[in-house]
């Protein structure tokens, strides 16, 4: 390109943009009404029109007063006063902002983050199985969401599953709010729930690692989702689910999960004991020796989390407000302190704090905080912390050996009995001073979280086993002897994970 | 023709290559090998499962020479790779039948 063909080529730019500008330029417009205006001249009186721009409101446009306290609403995050006199026509851009944030946040937490958490926890040759894993659900999961999961999740229906209104996303628009909150875009509300959706059966897989098909792993996911994770999504967090405190008065059990402590932990981790107890333990479990095979990668794996969770748990205050705030909080202080403590407990019990330990410690803290986030002050972090570094820790050091089970990267021993802690302590900490969802539901709190543990436990185990032996049954859960020896990454993927010249 | 084998310690291969060179011994093959004798390994333990890690790494030496210089190679690895504590390693001596140098066709001790 010559000189001057390019100047020429920029100025055509230029001008093209300023004709397209034009039309933007006029959208904004100015009442205008005609009056009859008395004139005084030496003459006389005369009578004039003329044409003035006026303050008064015609009729049908909503008053100063009206768009002043629809913007406070805004700042304020509540619900907007002027409903459809509003001006505000779209998602309040702060907080809509933040909401996409955290779904990006949260979708990291899956890739990589847990990818490379469990992927450093398996032996080399099946580090692949675990990436494909969160490949794969990732994928199947923006589908069947797509398809009718966020309608089933949160589409009206009845008090235990929704209801199709919603399916491929029908009747759904960008500009559209209030599904989610007030001021953030309907879709942004759909796709922040997908990272939930995503990351949910990713953390049941950790339990059977290194000896579960991979056609199994997607299959057992699908039906899954359908029967354990769109309803429980709907009970929690639906407007009319069974189990959802603040929302429905109605309510069967008035419980409160401010980010997924029963949604996501419990039923995964519950999944996960069914799961692996029915899948059997790897081939020579409790003889050879499967150390991690990069711990290095674990530890990224971990950060990612960690920084992810900001996004998992504070992004569910649904707008960058002070329960934003607050949930940010006690999400920083309860997972580095239970890092920590976990540590320090096996400094004590084993001689030496390992990186596992606090990896494994920093997790349990952000499962534990999970239902809680919003809901409790941070020194009720700080000490659900303690709680989160110990209990956990015994349940992986002692409950796994006394029962025998292979879960082989503890899903259940942090996210099932952290969950159910998490649960627990919500129960006991959660402050109407903290958050005004929880002053009517205070009295009795901890009966209702019991009742939902019990509800989430019971509805996993069943639906696990029955899942299970139908996959078990059709296609098969595991490889055969010699394919698992070889590794899963070569006969499921025909790849390797690590070639080292 | 001798060969001589020597598992060592992996820090001692630089002491050791250097005593050889002294010897006038240029060529060698070393390997990376994992073995016990009497030292015990390490345990591990990674959320509360304990693995004993019983192979430790050494390094294998192999050279083969003139049957009049093998004593005195011998005892300069010996010699190089000592420490006194327990670990330090093995050499073994086997005989050589033939050795044939591959760009020259040279045979018996000329080849090593």
């Amino acid at each position: 390109m010559t000189k001057k063909t390019c100047w020429g080529f920029w100025s055509l730019v230029l001008a093209v943009s300023l004709v397209a500008a034009l039309p933007l330029q006029a959208q904004e417009s100015i009442t205008a009404v005609t009056e009859a205006v008395a004139v005084t001249t030496a003459e006389g009186t005369v009578t004039e029109s003329v044409t003035v721009a006026t303050e008064e409101a015609p009729a049908g446009e909503p008053s100063v007063e009206d768009r002043i306290a629809d913007l406070e609403a805004y700042i304020n995050n509540v619900d907007r006063p002027s409903g459809d006199a509003s001006k505000i026509k779209a998602p309040g851009p702060g907080h809509n902002a933040w909401q996409m944030v955290s779904t990006a946040l949260v979708l990291f937490m899956t890739l990589p983050g847990l990818a490379l958490f469990y992927g450093g926890l398996v032996r080399s040759k099946n580090v692949l199985s675990i990436l494909a894993m969160c490949l794969g659900i990732t994928g199947l999961v923006s589908f069947l969401w797509w398809l009718c999961g966020y309608s089933l999740s949160f589409g009206a229906g009845n008090a235990f599953i929704g209801d199709l209104s919603y399916a491929m996303f029908k009747d759904m628009s960008p500009a559209g709010v209030g599904a989610g909150y007030y001021w953030i875009s309907d879709y942004v509300w759909a796709m922040f729930q997908l990272t939930f959706a995503i990351i949910t059966p990713a953390l049941i897989f950790g339990a059977t690692a290194e000896r579960m098909k991979f056609s199994a792993v997607l299959l057992f996911t699908a039906i899954w989702m359908f029967v354990v994770y769109f309803p429980m999504a709907h009970m929690v967090w639906g407007a009319t689910g069974f189990m959802c405190g603040p929302l429905n008065p109605d309510a069967g059990i008035k419980a409160i999960d401010f980010a997924g402590g029963t949604v996501v932990h419990m039923t995964s981790g519950y999944t996960a004991l069914i799961l692996c107890m029915i899948l059997g333990p790897r081939m020579g479990f409790g003889k050879v020796p499967m150390p991690p095979h990069s711990m290095v990668l674990v530890m990224i794996g971990t950060g990612m989390l960690y920084v992810g969770w900001f996004g998992f748990n504070a992004g569910s205050a649904l707008g960058a407000d002070a329960i934003a705030a607050n949930a940010f909080t006690t999400t920083m202080l309860c997972a580095g302190i239970a890092g920590f403590v976990w540590g320090l407990a096996e400094w004590l019990v084993r001689g030496k704090p390992s990186v596992l330990g606090f990896c494994s410690g920093i997790v349990a803290g952000l499962v534990v905080i999970t239902p809680a986030a919003g809901f409790v002050t941070p020194t009720s972090a700080v000490i659900m912390a303690f709680a989160a570094g110990i209990i956990p820790f015994l349940a992986v050091m002692y409950l796994k050996k006394m029962l025998g089970y292979d879960d082989a990267l503890d899903t259940f021993g942090i996210h099932g009995v952290g969950g159910t802690l998490g649960a627990i302590l919500t129960g006991i900490f959660a402050d109407p001073a903290v958050n005004s969802v929880v002053e009517p539901l205070k009295a009795g709190l901890l009966v209702e979280q019991f009742k939902a543990i019990a509800l989430t436990a019971v509805l996993s185990v069943v639906a696990t086993a029955i899942i299970a032996f139908i996959v078990k049954f059709t296609i098969g859960l595991r490889p055969t002897q010699d394919e698992e020896r070889e590794g899963l990454d070569t006969v499921d993927h025909g790849e390797e994970g690590y070639i080292l010249e | 023709m001798k060969k001589i084998e020597a598992i060592i310690k992996p820090f001692k291969l630089e002491e050791v290559k250097d005593a050889l060179a002294d010897l006038g011994i240029e060529g060698m093959t070393v390997s990376e090998v994992k073995g016990f004798g009497r030292q015990k390994g390490h345990t591990e333990i990674y959320r509360g499962s304990e693995y004993t890690v019983d192979f430790l790494p050494k390094i294998k030496i192999e050279v083969v020479v003139a049957d009049d210089l093998a004593e005195k190679a011998t005892g300069a690895i010996v010699k190089a790779a000592k420490t006194g504590k327990i670990g330090d390693g093995k050499v073994f001596i086997s005989a050589v039948e033939e050795a044939i140098r591959i760009r020259t066709d040279e045979t018996g001790d000329k080849a090593v």
